[in-house]
């Protein structure tokens, strides 16, 4: 019985370890069991280095056609699950067929390899890092083993960042102007800027700043839109009167940003909206959506 | 449906109360165990319940207060975490995390204030950023309070003068401007209360932001407390600020309000020194601010300042504070066009008390406030409204008050006018005023001018005003002792030069005749009087050495004389006329006026046989004619002669025998006196006494036909004994032992009738008249032994 059941058994303890592992930072990353774990971060350009180590089990031995390690960018769309895109698959040979009878350790190396894209969550879409190592066996199945990445990128300083202003209203009901100090926002970063009520004949009860994220997925007809609120702010409680200004000062910190992405590997799109939303007294919304860009910007001291 | 609500506003009270402590108990336990992350997520939740708009202020203040203590709890553990060395910065940021604006904003004061104390920035930005960020709250209930916790939380932290925050970049120009602005807002919020809502519910808005006010009061008064708000400062930025504010918002309630607050929690040195700026203010405020109240409590401040410092006097010269009220005052009652005069009368009555507190020796100004009320008040007419009139007597009264001295408010040229404006009842009143004042301080009024111009404003007691038929008129009683108080007045109208003193009599005399019947008889009798005074200091004629015309000549007063008591014949009071010329002719005489005494006599005379018609009116005339007749020395022998005639046929023309008897004995005077040879007539005198005992008997023979009492008739006789003996004493040879003998002879035998007592001790005490003056011996007691009983 034994004997059957190990068959059945992954004959070998495979594992994969970065040469860097110990300073290399890590941040928390959510599983799709839900729970969170800590996995490497890597950025672009990075050189991917590490040992692959093979224990085979007690007294066994493993009959391989070949051993190799696949650095793998994929995306995953939800709605048509199991089907990965990789858009950047590297690979290493690490062992010509043979037979490993005791624990054997391959180095392996990917430099300076191109990651363009960040890792990310979503709710229609996946884009993840993963390396993986193969030892390929005939009949029996081949052994995987997965070790995931997180990749962020950071962006430079963009060169235009110009203010968002805006004078927006209802005819003979409602006229603002409102001013954002940039249009584009690191995501450590806090939104400054200044509401003017040119023009109020609504009973207002208060005002929200929200951020949304907007979620597009897919082209053509099939194109999927998934739009979360993820911050809700008070701005201003009560009813203004003309000439007020009411200020705005919002910190991003606090909120599960990504930053912006555009078309990634024309798959799918990450935006951010502002939305300015006045409610008055008989609950009627009005707002004004204004998009944002975020951008992950390289930090001195910390994550 | 009232009820109703105060009882659905206890429960949410009670609702809003609850969920308050819930969160502040679990609030409490994450600062005892140190976590900052609960405790900013409780606390957060804690002040949520400050966000319902269910509460009334006063309910609103309650949740409030709890608000206030719990943060203190939490200001105490933000400083503890700084000190366990959480970053302030941090800190600061992370409050602003809170998704709702109104709790996220009372950490953020609560953080700032602890940032402030920190001194890891400056605290001018960060009690800016503070104030700036509370913009976020526009509803005004919720707001006020907001900014009040602001305003209580900076309040020891402003970079005052001398404070710990002061600093190279802090200075107090900071804290003025933070608490400028956070004025500014709170006041706007205050405002716009008045706006919000139903209008049905305006009466309950006013009363709530009545009870809101002194939160936004508060602002000033930290501004009046901070050591580096110099007059300078006060001057250049403060007040300028703070009337912008209160000139832009354009509501009544505030306006009211908070020009008042100034004038109260500044010192009055600013306001001397600021006056124009602050006086600028008020005609630009809102029409229907009392700006009288306001006004009227700034001027009262400066009084008091002004009075209790005498020191600072010269400033109050210095920058003109009167010209400048004045001219304010006048600007608003221009600016306010509806303002009820009474509010105008009020203005200026407290500048008057203003300049008589301040400027007592500036007449000129008391009499431009007049001259400006005079303004106001006309084109408006006589004034109904009867607390303006009232405003107006104060007005009136202040400098008589002021200066105790009439004299003084006559200099006022303003003052009669303003008088004018008066109701005739009023005027009266004002009258009764100052007379009384004149006669409290023994004022002497002495030239003809201010006579005249006292005369002026006493108007309404001296003649009868053009009232409208059908009002009630005075009540006889007040008529009276209104006449009467002016009778007293003229003789405070008083000069020693008899040319000047004419001249106040004449003027007394002009304004006299005008008054009226129902007038003169109280009046004309001082005046008379007056007159007489004068008269007998005018120097005898030919007394004067050096030739001069006196102007002043008794013939002339004797003529004006002559002119007012004819005037009172008209009037049905012949018996004072009757007696002020005989008092006349009797001052005549001494002034050796033969004609004029003649013609006053003849006046009199005419008086009596025409007017005088009650008989013991008649009789009282008739003494009162004889015994002026007596004294009379001036008259030649033909008048004189003339004169007795007519006094001894009136006698005898009485209705009443003893009346009669009485009358024509006594006019046996009138033909001898004592000093004056030439009426010594010795045959007449005993005519008369004869004709007196004629009648006697008559009246005697009448009483036992029982026509009369009997008693009478002996007294008649006892006292025409004493006539006897009185010129028997002096010897007039017509008199003999023997009529006098006889005469008590006489009596005797009457004594035998029905006896009378009075007629009995009359009669005892003449005889013991007669044994005394034996016993004195000499001459008359020779004459007296004479005399055998």
């Amino acid at each position: 019985m034994n004997y059957l059941l190990g068959a059945f058994k992954p004959a070998c303890n495979v594992s994969i370890t970065f040469s860097d592992g110990k300073n290399r930072k890590q941040v928390p990353m959510k599983k799709e069991n839900g729970q969170t774990a800590l996995v490497p971060l890597f950025h672009s350009q990075d050189t991917i280095s590490g040992k692959v180590c093979i224990d085979p089990y007690q007294g066994k031995k493993v009959e391989h056609n070949g051993v190799k390690v696949e650095l793998l960018g994929q995306i995953e769309m939800y709605f048509d699950r199991g089907n990965f895109y990789d858009f950047t698959s590297l690979v290493r040979e690490l062992d010509v067929p043979g037979e490993i009878y005791e624990r054997k350790t391959y180095p392996f190396e990917f430099p300076t390899v191109e990651m363009p894209y960040e890792t990310y969550n979503g709710v229609n879409v996946r884009l993840r890092y993963v390396l993986k190592v193969t030892v390929t066996r005939g009949y029996s199945g081949s052994i995987l083993e997965y070790q995931e990445l997180v990749v962020r990128n950071y962006a430079p300083l963009p060169d235009i960042n110009n203010s968002i202003k805006m004078e927006v209203g209802i005819e003979d009901c409602l006229h603002i102007e409102f001013e954002y100090n940039k249009s584009k926002y690191h995501l450590k970063d806090v939104i400054l800027g200044k509401i003017y009520f040119l023009l109020v004949r609504i009973k207002m009860k208060n005002m929200d700043l929200e951020i949304r994220r907007r979620e597009s997925t897919g082209a053509g007809a099939n194109t999927h839109v998934e739009t979360e609120t993820l911050a809700k702010f008070e701005l201003m409680d009560g009813t203004p009167v003309r000439g007020e200004s009411i200020p705005v000062r919002l910190f991003l910190a606090p909120y599960d940003l990504t930053p912006t992405h555009r078309n990634i590997n024309n798959k799918y799109s990450v935006k951010y909206y502002l939305n300015l939303v006045l409610v008055d007294e008989e609950d009627r919304r009005y707002f004004k959506q204004q998009e944002i860009t975020l951008y992950r910007l390289k930090e001195d001291t910390s994550s | 449906m009232i009820a109703d609500g105060t009882e659905d506003e206890e429960k949410w009270l009670a609702a809003g109360s609850a969920a308050f402590k819930q969160n502040a108990f679990y609030m409490q336990r994450a600062i005892d165990s140190n976590n900052l992350k609960d405790a900013l997520k409780y606390s957060a939740q804690m002040l949520s319940e400050l966000r319902t708009s269910k509460l009334s202020p006063h309910k609103y203040y309650d949740l409030y207060m709890r608000a206030f203590d719990e943060l203190r709890k939490l200001e105490i553990f933000f400083m503890e975490e700084t000190r366990r060395g959480c970053s302030v910065i941090e800190l600061y940021e992370l409050v602003q995390h809170a998704g709702n604006i109104l709790p996220r904003l009372y950490l953020l004061c609560t953080a700032g204030s602890v940032y402030i104390k920190t001194k890891e920035a400056p605290a001018k930005e960060i009690l800016k950023d503070l104030v700036e960020m509370c913009r976020g709250i526009q509803h005004p209930l919720r707001g006020l309070f907001l900014r009040s916790y602001l305003a209580q939380i900076g309040r020891d932290k402003l970079p005052d003068v001398g404070s710990e925050y002061e600093g190279d970049a802090d200075t107090v120009t900071d804290a003025v401007e933070f608490v400028l602005l956070n004025f500014t807002e709170m006041n706007k919020l205050w405002v716009r209360m008045q706006h919000q809502g139903p209008a049905r519910d305006k009466e309950r808005r006013e009363k709530e932001r009545g009870e809101l006010r002194d939160l936004v009061g508060k602002n000033l008064h930290v501004l009046s407390q901070l050591e580096g708000v110099d007059l300078d400062m006060y001057r250049d930025t403060v007040l300028p600020r703070v009337l912008e504010q209160i000139v832009n918002c354009r509501d009544e309630i505030a306006q009211y309000y908070l020009i008042d607050c100034i004038i109260q929690v500044f010192p009055d040195e600013y306001h001397l020194q600021t006056l124009d700026v602050l006086l600028g203010a008020c005609p630009q405020l809102q029409p229907s601010v009392d700006i009288m109240t306001v006004l009227s409590r700034l001027m009262e401040r400066l009084s008091n300042y002004a009075a209790l410092n005498a020191e600072v006097l010269p400033y109050f010269l210095q920058v003109e504070a009167f010209s400048k009220l004045n001219n304010a005052i006048g600007k608003v009652i221009e600016a306010q066009e509806d303002m009820p005069i009474l509010s105008a009368v009020t203005l200026y009555s407290s500048l008057l008390k203003f300049t008589l507190h301040v400027h007592p020796d500036r007449l000129d100004y008391a009499d431009q406030v007049l001259g400006s009320c005079v303004k106001q008040l006309s084109g408006k007419g006589k004034i109904n409204d009867t607390r303006a009139t009232k405003e107006i007597v104060s007005l009136l009264s202040a400098p008589l008050e002021k200066y105790n001295d009439v004299v003084t408010a006559l200099k006022l040229t303003n003052y009669p006018l303003v008088v004018e404006y008066l109701d005739n009842e009023t005027k009266r009143i004002m009258a009764t005023v100052i007379i009384r004042s004149i006669m409290k301080n023994n004022t002497l009024i002495t030239t003809a001018e201010k006579v005249e111009a006292l005369l002026e404003l006493i108007k309404g007691l001296i003649n009868d005003l053009d009232e409208p038929e059908g009002l009630e008129a005075v009540d006889d009683d007040d008529f009276e002792e209104e006449q009467n108080s002016v009778a007293r007045l003229v003789h405070m109208l008083y000069n020693d030069d008899t040319e000047e003193m004419f001249k106040i009599i004449s003027i007394l005399k002009k304004h006299f005749l005008t008054g009226g019947p129902k007038r003169l008889k109280f009046t004309i009798p001082p005046l008379v009087v007056s007159t007489l005074k004068l008269i007998r200091r005018l120097p005898v004629e030919g007394d004067n050495p050096f030739g001069k015309e006196a102007s002043v000549t008794a013939t002339k007063i004797f003529q004006f004389l002559n002119q007012i008591i004819e005037a009172l014949p008209n009037v049905p009071s012949p018996d004072l006329a009757f007696r002020l010329y005989l008092q006349c002719a009797e001052a005549a005489n001494k002034c050796v006026e033969e004609p004029i005494a003649y013609e006053f006599f003849t006046q009199a005379y005419i008086l009596y046989e025409e007017e005088i018609s009650d008989s013991k009116a008649q009789v009282t005339a008739l003494q009162l004619i004889i015994g002026t007749l007596q004294r009379m020395h001036v008259f030649g022998v033909e008048n004189r002669d003339t004169l007795t005639h007519k006094a001894t046929g009136y006698s005898a023309k009485l209705l009443k025998k003893p009346d009669q008897c009485r009358a024509v004995y006594a006019c046996s005077h009138l033909f001898w006196l004592e000093d004056h040879e030439t009426i010594q007539d010795g045959e007449r005198v005993l005519l008369c006494l004869k004709r007196a005992l004629k009648i006697a008997n008559s009246a005697q023979q009448m009483a036992s036909n029982g026509q009369e009492g009997s008693a009478g008739s002996v007294t008649l006789f006892i006292e025409i004994l004493n006539k006897y003996l009185y010129f028997y004493e002096k010897g007039i040879p017509q008199i003999t032992v023997e009529s006098v003998e006889s005469l008590i002879q006489l009596i005797k035998n009457e004594e035998s009738m029905p006896s009378d007592p009075y007629a009995e001790s009359l009669f005892a005490s003449t005889l013991q008249f007669m044994e005394f003056q034996k016993q004195k011996g000499g001459a008359i007691g020779d004459r007296y032994e004479e005399i055998k009983v």
